[in-house]
């Protein structure tokens, strides 16, 4: 055999219709008689409203009709939360599509106008007369639980949406006496996750049939066809939701909005196609952000830098209602993580997760883990800092030694496969760290600042299987299935449930079955994204899609590889027994002229003029696949920076990371979603940060003062790897989307503290904004 | 992100445009659309007409004479970084240009456009100022000299986001003085990571004769409304040698300079700290122009 298709970098096949600009993205939908629908939001973080005066829009030209909270309620029922965590007492605080009574964030929406065109929408916008009382307001997570505070529910007392424990070992004792402990206060800033497309809706509704139809920027199709069901009222089978292409989600586009389900109802109010598209602007203050986190965490150690203990009490931000899959991220994904690739006897982790007055939090690349991972990094710095130790030195002495097939952690869960101090011993290798060290020594002796920061990580991918999904409260399933269906012209579509966004999973998948069944990579192509013809699916998010989804396409290819070989044997009159395989050839074992190729099966199949006794027509097979655990990707980054003492301006000047993902299916792939990972927790270490002012005003509404990373302010990013296959599924392969964000902001931080070490700083907030290092380097 | 209606009229000299925009009220003129266009669609600025002028070619182009270098209004930021005859006449005019937004806001965005809206963390007004520009302006009146006036920079930029032209004036050219042989210029500034528009920025013109600096133009901006000559800092630049300790002391003056009337607070940079890098960017301007370093 030539080189093996899985394995291949080979370039993306839906970049060309990307590049050229032939995608079709939901707001590229054009039905005819489409009219345009815009949203009033509130520019109270919180208010009663006293009043909404829509004469004035509801009489301009073009408008259709305009609607308020008084018209949704009791026809749309609340946006539920679909992940509720179980023994943590979650207020599922109604979360209604338009606000009727009060506002609790700038943003939440107070009503609805739909015109023919879509200037004509937000001219009647501004015609819209809302007499608001404004309420006091709290946007810090930790401050919004202290008595005296605002409230924003009246069924979720001191803004307490959850409280939830997770704890291994003996926590507390671990704490009683401990040789060595240090301690932090971590903010986990609220991050804005900035996809490249806007969220966007269309909805059609064919009153006839009682079908509606709904196009939605969604990373997961299903589940929102599933919410629609719940909100509208509508029978599932009569609703069919299509994610057509869509241009990035980071976690923001799991939840089912409100707006999308206004978009729905307008459509079956007025009997014709609305269109609701954000603006930038509506997306910075509407559309879920992540993180916002404040940590109180400490670390207790033994005097020669064995960790004995974790422990933190964490006040998650939710923002002002919980998002679909919100309550889940500070807990699960979150607080099971604290052992990270370290041997940690005593764990706990306590999370309150608390309503604010800003825009709801949800999963953002990472969701969780990047916390959590930052936490133990920040942790074993300043542990290392206290002992007088190396950092990687503190590390090397934690890590988990090497195992292949299962590793029990004090919080419950089972490793699959990891060989972390290899993923150390790389990195450090290529960027030679003992060089890097002296020549940070003589930077210094010339008062220049130079700064090394070390992370090495594990986190949980392949989110399932539905089991722990349901014994974890989230309101699904966690499986995937996937159908692969050859032709008689031995060309094969496969059908997934997940919905890729930007990962390259129509390539990869590709190459699945291309390398099980020798079928060329461009004679497959993958279909997803549309609820009427694929099969179900969980969706795609957490690092799951092609650990479980590429898994089910690994075994429906051998549910075909295993009657094609027999319907071989068939064409061949030989014994199955005798029939082998070998790429893209079945033949009779001795005799390789002998054989069929998979499309001579497949042409057979289709066409049933000879088939076996008994079976049936057609080449296709389909398979439910729930992983029976997750898959625990890991590596170890290092980042090198210089601090301009003069301004406390960082610049990056070298990112090294070794991920292992197990095998990889398409190592440029794999390297995109790494640089990609990277620089986006970059973005959250440096510059990037969603800041209220006291009246829960977003300061940093726009792009002009929300700083996404740029390529010029960015080195380049050298990708190395290691693999460890992971057991838990037919491919080995572990998830590799969010482990370049899990990393990276704890290695760029620890970075520029240790570049400030002459001048005794040792905590700074996120970004690191050059105000804030100048502000410590001279104490001002 | 929509604006509101407005009637649209494209010039194709620049006589129409002038004509354009006396013939109407409450008009503006479009150049790159760099900054027009996102009030407009904030509906931050709501112009019942807009005169579309980015196709008048006589706006384009650089042409050098008479010991000047002569920058049509319509030039983009693109095209000055490129050009041979600004990199060898006036390099620190590329340079400016060349920090200016992206590649994709270089090439749309022009010159005139930008000091027309004169905003505070633009690039041009500093440095145009500290070069001792001229602007070329017309107004109504027939296409010739009659119509024309000519202001230095220092005087076209009158505060925040306003200048001197006048409401049914239209910006032909900016002229910059070729460097002499004895004259070295700088620009140094930090800039905004979103936008890289400047948060605090200096540009300097000095004159050295046999090592002692006869002449200084340093003109700060970023950090305050509209561009301020820092008359200190220049007083204490002329009859020294450009040593770093004679530069840093020098700059360190600038804080006379500044006044009260510092642009306000943002996220990413405080009032106080934006005060605090003004020397830092003076300094660096005045040794690069003195060649003693490159950061």
């Amino acid at each position: 055999m030539t080189t093996r298709i899985f394995g291949s970098g080979i370039r993306r096949r839906e970049d060309p219709r990307l590049i050229t600009g032939q995608a079709t993205y939901t707001d590229d939908i054009k039905l005819p008689g489409t009219v345009h629908a815009a949203i009033k939001r509130s520019i109270h973080a919180h208010a009663r409203i006293k009043s909404v005066d829509t004469a004035a829009a509801a009489a301009a030209p073009g408008v259709l009709a305009v609607y308020t909270g008084a018209d949704t309620d009791g026809v749309l029922n609340p946006i539920p939360c679909a992940w509720v965590v179980p023994d943590s007492d979650v207020k599922a605080v109604a979360y209604p599509a338009i606000a009727k009574d009060v506002v609790r964030y700038v943003g939440d929406a107070v009503a609805v106008v739909v015109a023919e065109d879509r200037y004509q929408a937000e001219d009647a916008l501004e015609l819209i007369e809302v007499d608001y009382e404004p309420l006091p307001v709290t946007v810090n997570p930790e401050k919004a639980m202290e008595s005296g505070a605002p409230q924003l529910h009246d069924d979720a007392p001191n803004n307490q949406a959850f409280h939830w424990v997770a704890a291994g070992g003996d926590p507390d004792a671990a704490f009683d006496s401990p040789e060595v402990v240090v301690k932090d206060t971590i903010i986990q800033q609220k991050l804005i996750p900035t996809p490249m497309e806007p969220r966007s809706a269309v909805a059609s509704w064919l009153p006839s049939m009682g079908e509606l139809t709904l196009w939605s920027t969604s990373q997961n199709p299903h589940i929102c066809r599933f919410v629609t069901s719940l909100v509208t009222g509508l029978p599932e089978h009569k609703i069919r939701v299509i994610a057509p292409e869509v241009g990035g989600g980071f976690g923001s586009k799991i939840a089912v909005y409100p707006w999308e389900m206004v978009t729905a109802f307008c459509a079956m109010k007025l009997g014709r196609p609305v269109k609701w598209t954000e603006t930038r602007s509506e997306n910075y203050i509407a559309t879920t952000h992540g993180r916002d986190h404040v940590e109180h965490v400490e670390m207790a150690a033994t005097r020669d830098g064995k960790i004995t203990g974790v422990r933190s009490v964490v006040y998650a931000g939710m923002g002002a209602y919980l998002s679909t899959a919100a309550p889940g991220i500070p807990t699960i994904l979150h607080g099971l993580m604290y052992c990270g690739p370290y041997e940690i006897p005593n764990v706990k982790a306590e999370v309150y997760g608390v309503f604010t007055n800003s825009t709801p939090v949800e999963a953002y690349r990472g969701a969780g883990r990047p916390e959590a991972t930052f936490l133990l990094e920040r942790m074993i710095d300043l542990l290392a800092a206290e002992l007088d130790l190396d950092v990687v030195e503190v590390r090397r002495r934690n890590l988990i030694p090497k195992f292949e097939d299962g590793h029990d952690i004090a919080l419950g869960l089972t490793y699959d496969s990891g060989d972390y101090q290899l993923a150390l011993d790389t990195v450090l290798d290529h960027v030679g760290y003992t060089a890097l060290r002296r020549e940070q020594a003589r930077l210094r002796q010339n008062n220049q600042y130079m700064g090394i920061g070390v992370s090495t990580y594990c986190e949980i991918c392949g989110i399932g299987p539905s089991q722990v999904a349901g014994a974890v409260g989230f309101g699904g399933g966690l499986w995937e299935s996937a159908i692969v269906r050859f032709y008689a012209t031995g060309k094969a579509n496969i059908f997934v449930g997940t919905s890729p966004h930007g990962q390259g999973e129509e390539t990869t998948f590709a190459q699945i079955l291309s390398d099980e069944l020798g079928v060329d990579v461009d004679d497959v192509e993958v279909i997803h994204g549309d609820t009427d013809n694929t099969p179900m699916g969980w969706g795609t998010y957490g690092s799951r899609t092609t650990v479980i989804s590429g898994a089910a396409i690994a075994l429906s290819a051998r549910k075909i590889k295993d009657k094609a070989k027999a319907l071989a044997a068939h064409l061949l009159e030989a014994a199955e027994e005798d029939i082998e395989y070998e790429d893209g050839k079945f033949f009779v074992r001795g005799s390789p002229d002998q054989s069929k190729t998979i499309q001579d099966v497949a042409l057979m199949a289709n066409v049933a003029w000879n088939m076996p006794e008994g079976m049936e027509p057609g080449l296709e097979a389909t398979t439910f696949y729930d992983t029976p655990n997750f898959s625990f990707p890991f590596g170890a980054h290092v980042a090198v920076v210089t601090v301009d003492a003069d301004t406390g301006h960082i610049e990056l000047q070298k990112y090294a990371c070794v991920d292992d993902c197990g095998p990889q299916i398409n190592p440029m792939i794999v390297e995109g979603q790494v640089h990609g990972g990277v620089v986006q927790g970059a973005g959250q270490a440096l510059w990037e940060g969603a800041v209220y002012d006291e009246n829960g005003q977003l300061l940093t509404g726009s792009m002009m003062d929300y700083a996404l990373p740029r390529a010029h302010l960015l080195p380049d990013i050298e990708t190395l790897s290691t693999e460890t296959p992971s057991p838990h599924n037919p491919l080995g392969v572990k998830g590799i989307g969010e482990t370049g964000t899990i990393a990276s902001t704890p290695t760029i931080y620890n970075a520029v503290i240790d570049a400030l070490k002459p001048f005794g700083v040792t905590r700074l907030e996120m970004p690191l904004t050059p105000e804030r290092v100048w502000r410590a380097i001279h104490q001002r | 992100m929509f604006a509101t209606e407005f009637t649209y009229h494209k010039a194709s000299s620049v006589d129409q445009a002038v004509r354009l925009l006396n013939g109407n009220q409450d008009a503006k003129l479009l150049a790159g659309g760099h900054s027009l266009i996102p009030l407009m669609k904030l509906r931050q600025a709501a112009p019942a007409v807009v005169i579309d002028i980015g196709g008048i070619e006589a706006l384009k182009g650089i042409t050098a004479s008479d010991g000047v270098i002569r920058i049509g209004a319509l030039t983009t930021h693109g095209a000055i970084e490129r050009s041979a005859r600004i990199r060898e006449n006036c390099s620190v005019v590329a340079e400016a240009a060349a920090g200016i937004g992206d590649p994709q806001v270089r090439n749309l965005g022009t010159i005139g456009g930008n000091v027309c809206h004169a905003d505070p963390g633009s690039d041009w007004p500093p440095v145009l100022c500290a070069l001792n520009a001229r602007f070329m302006i017309q107004g109504p009146g027939d296409w010739g000299p009659q119509g024309t006036r000519t202001l230095p920079a220092m005087e076209f930029f009158t505060g925040l986001l306003t200048t001197a032209l006048a409401e049914n004036e239209l910006l032909l050219a900016v002229e910059v003085p070729r460097l002499a042989t004895n004259q070295r210029a700088a620009y140094a500034k930090m800039p905004h990571p979103a936008t890289s528009f400047s948060v605090v920025g200096a540009a300097v013109l000095v004159s050295v004769e046999d090592g002692t600096c006869t002449a200084a133009s340093v003109v700060v901006g970023g950090l305050v409304p509209s561009p301020v000559r820092a008359s200190s800092v220049e007083d204490a630049l002329v009859g020294q040698e450009l040593t770093a300790s004679a530069i840093a002391a020098a700059a360190d003056r600038v804080a006379d300079d500044l006044g009260d009337d510092v642009a306000g607070d943002s996220v990413f940079a405080s009032a106080d700290y934006r005060r605090a890098m003004a020397p830092v960017q003076v300094r660096r301007a005045i040794s690069r122009a003195a060649g003693l370093s490159r950061d």
